[in-house]
């Protein structure tokens, strides 16, 4: 049995959870402190 | 120390510079491990190639129990000293936490089915992190739950630890019963790999522990920068 399309499924759903993850945690983290800043220097 | 990070400003003032060096030195010591992990390394001679899904496996595997510690631990530090950063912590670690127990469960069942010729058994370590999975689960809709009926975060605090009875579990699964997974073949201490083979695991554990860092830094971050706009937009309206 050829191993390596298991492999490359193993790295691919890891690259796609991690990835995403970061993604996600980095754009609501900048969107949220976008907001706070934009609050805080509202007169 | 835990008492000087519980204000919020001294806490973002240190997590501002840490999130992106945690997270980019994470992700070199990753990238590295991989590159090693798949084209460095001799194949295993019982597992053949498929040895190589083991560089991303153990650290999922080590995270999704390594998450529900540091979630236990923040559940405690909150129950004990009612620090509000505790149960923030708690709650950005579950989700990243959750992503890693399901990433060693999808990636030990890829693992299996060349290995063992199955892709999932009903033994006492899969079975186990598959509780865990759920658990995390359980507790990230438990916490949403109770923060919008208005709760105190006891309650979650309390699951949180009562959760840690499954990770001695887990650890001993394939001690206590005749399990299908292979027995414990890396501790702090000591391993049963060839050194050939487990130099790009010492590079992809430390790797993605960084990156949990600065991936709960991150939800930290954004859960402060809300709380801050709700507490404004209040202010403004009272």
């Amino acid at each position: 049995m050829n191993h390596w399309p298991f492999i490359i499924a193993a790295y691919a759903v890891v690259v796609a959870g991690v990835g995403g993850l970061s993604l996600f945690s980095w754009l609501a983290m900048r969107r949220a402190e976008a907001a706070a800043e934009a609050l805080r220097n509202r007169p | 120390m835990i008492h000087a990070l519980a204000n919020p400003t001294r806490f973002l003032k240190i997590a501002r510079p840490l999130t992106p060096i945690l997270f980019w030195s994470g992700l070199l010591l990753v990238l590295a491990g991989v590159w090693g992990g798949l084209t460095q390394t001799p194949p295993d001679y019982l597992q053949k190639e498929s040895v190589r899904i083991l560089y991303v496996h153990v650290p999922s595997a080590w995270l999704g129990m390594g998450g529900w510690s540091s979630l236990a631990i923040a559940c405690f530090a909150y129950l004990v000293w009612r620090h509000p950063l505790a149960s923030l912590a708690a709650r950005a670690i579950a989700p990243v936490g959750a992503v890693f127990a399901a990433l060693c469960l999808i990636t030990g069942s890829i693992w299996g089915r060349p290995t063992w010729g199955t892709w999932w058994q009903w033994d006492g370590r899969l079975t186990s992190m598959l509780l865990l999975f759920f658990v995390y689960v359980a507790w990230i809709a438990l916490e949403r739950a109770d923060r919008e009926r208005g709760g105190d975060g006891r309650i979650p605090a309390l699951f949180g630890i009562a959760g840690t009875v499954l990770l001695p579990v887990i650890r001993y699964s394939v001690v206590w019963w005749n399990t299908l997974h292979q027995g414990q073949s890396l501790t702090l201490t000591q391993s049963t790999i060839d050194d050939s083979m487990l130099w790009p695991l010492l590079l992809t554990l430390p790797g993605f522990s960084l990156l949990f860092g600065g991936l709960v830094l991150m939800r930290m971050r954004a859960v402060l920068a809300e709380q801050r706009v709700e507490a404004r937009i209040r202010r403004m309206a009272a």
